[in-house]
């Protein structure tokens, strides 16, 4: 379903090239669920946003049911990102200004639904990760762990095939970590394909297999 | 969720940095809207002055300063009413109407007016002296704008407005302007008290937008009296034969009344004309220093905001959003931060005008709302064009250098 192949991304940083990902290959079947882990800098985060369609590699390619993705123009790679592929961060990036409601309406809103179906969508997604009460608060009123939910929440809007997570327990204690992955773990089981990437083993153990990145190298 | 909600929700969300590029451009159209609409009455007052009064001359104390002519009584200075006879027995042609006054602020139920006192033109004839003079036997109306065919002869003493002298008027009467009537509630026929004495309106003047609708005129004789002055004037109205003035007639009246000073209409006018074209050109100043201060105030605070929102930016296109839709998010913000530096502008400019016009530019100012599209046309054109290189650039940002601070 995803593949990507010998993908390279170096970065200038102050006339030094810096390689994050060095001849990158790998090949994510429909319904994976693959837990990448590395050292810090290794180009993990390089990687999602690499097969997330965000960021062009300086080389190779990322293929998307076999559709070659960065052949398309940075607008029609929004529109793919819109209907296929849902980012969950670390950090969350709720947007700040909105309530937790509004925010699972934005990518909703960016597909083109009407605001009631928009509504009826993000209270459901909201009562699914258990913070049905919790409607109208915004991001900073919420704790760390229901704002990693609403963003959970917010991945499911558009019913997205593919779900990248850049360390989507980061931030959060060992139980709420544990809540987030279970949340993961039925999203695969309905059939999304996840990539998921961590520096917990307990929650790499959690998912079907352990990509491993070093020096912007893979080995499975 | 629409665009708007969007841009709505982060406008409020930070309203405090927004606040001084729009305080930047509300004042600055608040400043060119209220000269504008000074400016547009000042020169329509100047119009109706020239076209009401053709070529009238005023005789003044010597200290006078004279930027209205409606006001042009409201001296503190007086000069004896002897003046008068002295123009009357005088051989200089081209009087056609003298028009001696004294006004006396005056305050009823609180509010203020001015008492004028007249001198109707039956007290000329009274004087055989003056007869002989015969200032109203030569031809009339060569100075004055005629009476419009048809007007009601009925209300001849309303003709005090057009042609500044009246017929008669005995010494317990009194005819009042526009606003006097209406603030005290008065008719023609009703019952006035001022200065301890009963008065009886014998007519309510048409409204002129001119200071004359806050004015009550009695006869001058009763004004000086009450008032304790003596027999003195504050000007004496001429109304002159253009030709006879073209021919030095003022040169004539200054060298009769040497302790006087005598000013024609057009003088007056004109001073008034200078200020307008320096208000109209003080308006251009002011347009070129709002779009250059409001302009660079919102590009500044846009680049900034666009900054401060990279990280944003960065998810809502990570959500899929295209970069149209982050240029219209900004350029939106940008709209309605012109739509309300306009409006606002407008409006404030308007009351600005309003209540300062009469005391500045001493003209009547009424709210001109065509002054709307202008003013929210350029501050939306200067938002706009302010806001387009920020909104551009965050709508070129790398989606995933917004990400990268995670
Ligand atoms: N915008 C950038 N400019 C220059 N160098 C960058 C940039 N972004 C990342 N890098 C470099 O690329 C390498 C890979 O970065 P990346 O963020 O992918 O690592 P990571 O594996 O996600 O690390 P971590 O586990 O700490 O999140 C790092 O050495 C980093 O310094
Ligand atoms: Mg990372």
């Amino acid at each position: 379903m995803l593949k990507m192949e010998s993908a390279c991304k170096s970065y200038n940083h102050r006339g030094r090239t810096v390689h994050a990902l060095r001849e990158a290959s790998v090949n994510i079947p429909e319904g994976d669920f693959v837990a990448v882990v590395g050292p810090s800098g290794s180009g993990k985060s390089t990687m999602l946003l690499v097969l997330g369609g965000m960021l062009s590699p300086s080389a190779g390619q990322v293929f998307l049911d076999g559709q070659p993705l960065y052949d398309l123009g940075p607008d029609q790679r929004a529109k793919v990102r819109r209907e296929s592929i849902g980012f969950v961060f670390q950090t969350f990036n709720l947007v700040p200004y909105l309530t937790a409601m509004e925010n699972i309406q934005v990518p909703l809103f960016l597909a083109g639904v009407d605001e009631t179906a928009q509504k009826e969508r993000a209270a459901v997604l909201l009562e699914r990760v258990g913070l049905g009460d919790r409607l109208d608060h915004k991001p900073s009123e919420l704790s760390v762990g229901q704002q990693q939910r609403v963003a959970l929440a917010r991945v499911l809007a558009n019913d997205p095939a593919i779900i990248l997570a850049d360390e989507p327990t980061g931030n959060l204690d060992p139980d709420t970590s544990n809540d987030i992955i279970e949340f993961l773990i039925q999203m695969n089981a309905e059939g999304r394909t996840i990539v998921m990437v961590t520096h917990d083993p307990r929650a790499a153990q959690r998912a079907k297999r352990t990509l491993r990145l070093i020096e912007g190298g893979l080995n499975a | 969720m629409q665009i708007r909600t969007l841009v709505w929700r982060e406008i409020f969300e930070r309203k405090n940095q927004l606040a001084t590029s729009l305080l930047a451009i509300l004042l600055g159209i608040t400043a060119i809207v209220s000269m504008k609409n000074i400016t547009f009455y000042s020169e329509k007052a100047v119009a109706r002055e020239l076209d009401a009064l053709g070529a009238n001359v005023l005789v003044l104390p010597k200290s006078a300063s004279v930027q209205d002519y409606y006001r042009a009584d409201m001296q503190d200075d007086e000069f004896p009413e002897e003046y008068v006879s002295r123009l009357a027995m005088s051989d200089i042609q081209g009087l056609d109407n003298l028009s001696p006054k004294l006004a006396v602020p005056i305050e009823l139920e609180g509010k203020n007016f001015t008492l004028t006192g007249i001198l109707p033109k039956q007290e000329f004839q009274a004087k055989a002296a003056w007869k002989g003079a015969g200032i109203f036997a030569r031809p009339q109306g060569c100075g004055v704008v005629v009476d419009l065919p048809g007007a009601p002869e009925a209300t001849a003493k309303e003709t005090l407005i057009r042609n500044r002298v009246i017929e008669t008027l005995e010494s317990d009467e009194v005819l009042i302007g526009a606003d006097v009537a209406a603030s005290l509630g008065a008719r023609q026929g009703s019952t006035l008290r001022a200065l301890g004495e009963e008065f009886s309106v014998t007519a309510v003047l048409p409204e002129t937008g001119t200071v004359d609708d806050s004015r009550i005129f009695a006869h001058l004789h009763t004004v000086q009296r009450l008032a304790g002055k003596g027999a003195v004037i504050n000007a004496i109205e001429i109304v002159g034969c253009c030709d006879e003035i073209s021919k030095g007639l003022v040169q004539k009246v200054n060298k009769l009344l040497p302790e006087a000073r005598v000013v024609t209409i057009t003088q007056v006018v004109d001073t008034q004309v200078k200020t307008n074209q320096m208000m109209g050109r003080l308006s251009m100043i002011f347009l070129v220093i709002i779009v250059l201060v409001g302009g660079a105030s919102i590009a500044n605070y846009m680049y900034a905001n666009v900054f401060e929102r990279r990280r944003e930016i960065g998810t809502l296109m990570a959500l899929g959003a295209g970069s149209s839709l982050i240029l219209k998010m900004f350029l939106l913000k940008a709209l309605l931060v012109g739509l309300a530096g306009g409006v606002g502008g407008c409006l404030a400019g308007t009351v600005l005008a309003v209540t300062l016009g009469p005391k500045l530019a001493r003209i009547p100012v009424l709210p001109m709302p065509m002054l709307i599209f202008w003013a929210t046309g350029i501050s939306v054109a200067i938002a706009l064009a302010a806001s387009y290189f920020p909104a551009r650039r965050a709508a070129r940002l790398d989606p995933c250098a917004t990400l990268q601070e995670l």
